[in-house]
């Protein structure tokens, strides 16, 4: 079955990838041009969310595995709400995005900053980026707690008996050891992310921008929210056909090179630490 | 710090320890003199890793365990509120019965302790490297290997390896959990040398299995069962005229 689609897409999707199609704009109802604004987009997108999702899911899980008093009640509830996270529909966060983030903490922004002109109150890569991290923040979360999980208690009692605080415990013992564990995850959670499209839908992506974000409040365009708008949206969607298969042959090399890079580094944490 | 002759390097009075409800140790008390080898002998759960990880508070990372009692290292009360744990450690330096080594070079293994305590200097550091893997008869070995990572030595090399990595230290007393129980006789030789040794400078709290060591090695030996101290003597009268049946039945390897 996974051979028949790739197949497919690989067969399709080929012919018309060109360094014309990677380095344009869309052109003609999107029937030409390239997709160069979505891949763009697309990379600003995981950057930002990554920038805000990897400290705030690693502080979480930290505190969670190492810090919260052992017997506590509250950490299997917190748990149970961070899993419970990973499991509301993309879209819920969409709505949720441009509830909270959008509406509520862009318009006051707005309201403070820049006394009611719209700057921050609209769709905006930023916001984006941010419903994109609590979506993968579960993923991260989970992963590093496992990371963490995985060190040896009595690698922990060997940095306490050698006068270590908490916390150089977990800087110079824990951290170390669960460093390629943390990043696999990481890594993993963001190429989920990156193939997304429900969360940036009313969040920030733009139906056709011919150029670039350069700011924080700036619309983009992504590609997996190109690849629906070219099969929905477009006036002649028999025309861009070709388009489409490259550019989720495009989007599909993106999500398989970021998952190739997370066994890459992890193995190459493994080979460190027998050296 | 001011030397007093007449106050035991650790005084341990009227220990109990508790894991959950079930008691571990019970009323132990006894005295540790400075620069002597004190071993504690008994069979499988009678409480000896117990009381070695009291004396420097690691039972606490655990919240089952509860302590009353109290220790004193050199008149000062280990259990109370005035009391750094992490420096603690460090002046009760252990070695756990299995080698422990951490997953990062033989050198970082060993100078992780003294960069806890933002010690950086090179040249300390180097001089620091030197005199305890020599202490722990290993300088020969790795002297060369400095770089390697600690996984790569052998059982034996590892176990003196975490023995000179507390002894970068520098403590006071050293606590040794079984520290030859996976060794063999040759590295187990090695490391009761050292001990000899590192006498004149510190003090030794010994936990083994092995009664022909405890024989062997120490100056001291109590015998502990079920959580009860129920003999403390000069090694040489606890083996050869024992004054609890339980005792004589133990060192005589009529059970445990």
């Amino acid at each position: 079955m996974l051979v028949v689609i790739l197949g497919n897409i690989v067969y399709v999707g080929w012919g018309h990838l060109s360094w014309e199609f990677l380095t344009q704009v869309p052109r003609a109802g999107m029937t030409q041009g390239g997709i160069y604004p979505a891949i763009f987009g697309t990379a600003a997108l995981v950057l930002l969310m990554t920038l805000a999702v990897l400290p705030l899911g690693v502080m979480t899980a930290i505190y969670l595995q190492e810090y919260a008093p052992q017997g506590s009640r509250w950490v299997p509830l917190v748990r149970l709400a961070v899993q419970n996270l990973a499991g509301v529909p993309a879209i819920v966060f969409g709505l949720f995005g441009l509830g909270f983030f959008v509406s509520f903490v862009g318009r006051e922004i707005d309201h403070f900053l820049y006394g009611g002109r719209l700057v921050y109150g609209q769709p905006a890569i930023l916001w984006a980026a941010l419903t994109m991290a609590l979506l993968t923040l579960p993923t991260v979360v989970v992963t590093t707690e496992e990371a963490l999980r995985a060190v040896p208690q009595g690698l922990r009692e060997v940095a306490y008996a050698l006068g270590a605080t908490r916390w150089q415990m977990v800087h110079h013992v824990v951290l170390p050891q669960a460093i390629g564990g943390m990043l696999t995850g990481g890594i993993l959670a963001v190429s989920r992310g990156a193939g997304e499209v429900a969360p940036i839908l009313f969040t920030g992506a733009a139906y056709y921008l011919p150029y670039l974000p350069t700011h924080l409040n700036d619309q983009f365009m992504e590609l997996g929210y190109h690849v629906y708008v070219m099969t929905t949206q477009s006036p002649d969607v028999e025309a861009t056909k070709p388009l489409l298969y490259s550019t989720v042959l495009v989007l599909l090399l993106l999500t398989f090179a970021l998952n190739f890079v997370a066994v890459l580094v992890r193995a190459q944490f493994r080979r460190r630490q027998m050296r | 710090m001011e030397h007093h002759p007449e106050t035991p390097k650790l005084k341990i009075e009227g220990l109990n320890v508790w894991i959950g409800t079930t008691p571990v140790l019970t009323s132990v008390t006894f005295d540790v003199p400075e620069h002597t080898i004190l071993s504690l002998i008994g069979p499988a759960r009678s409480g000896k890793t117990t009381l070695l990880r009291a004396l420097n508070r690691l039972n606490e990372l655990n919240v089952a365990f509860r302590t009353a009692g109290q220790v004193y290292l050199s008149g000062q009360p280990v259990y109370g509120n005035g009391m750094d744990v992490a420096s603690l450690r460090r002046r009760l330096g252990m070695v756990f019965s299995t080698p422990t080594p951490l997953p990062m070079s033989v050198w970082d293994n060993l100078t992780l302790g003294p960069r806890l305590k933002a010690v950086q200097s090179r040249t300390e550091l180097e001089r620091l490297v030197e005199s305890s893997l020599k202490a722990a008869f290993l300088w020969d070995e790795v002297k060369d290997r400095l770089r390697e990572s600690a996984l790569k030595l052998s059982g034996g090399q590892q176990q003196r390896l975490c023995l000179a990595r507390t002894l970068m230290l520098e403590p006071e007393v050293l606590l040794l959990d079984e520290p030859c129980s996976g060794l063999d006789p040759i590295s187990t030789a090695k490391i009761e040398e050292a001990l000899q040794e590192l006498k004149r400078i510190l003090t030794v709290v010994l936990v083994t299995n092995n009664v022909k060591q405890a024989a062997r090695a120490s100056d001291l030996t109590g015998f502990l069962l079920m959580g009860e101290l129920v003999e403390l003597n000069d090694t040489e009268e606890l083996f050869t005229t024992p004054q609890d049946p339980r005792t004589a039945d133990y060192v005589s390897g009529r059970f445990g």
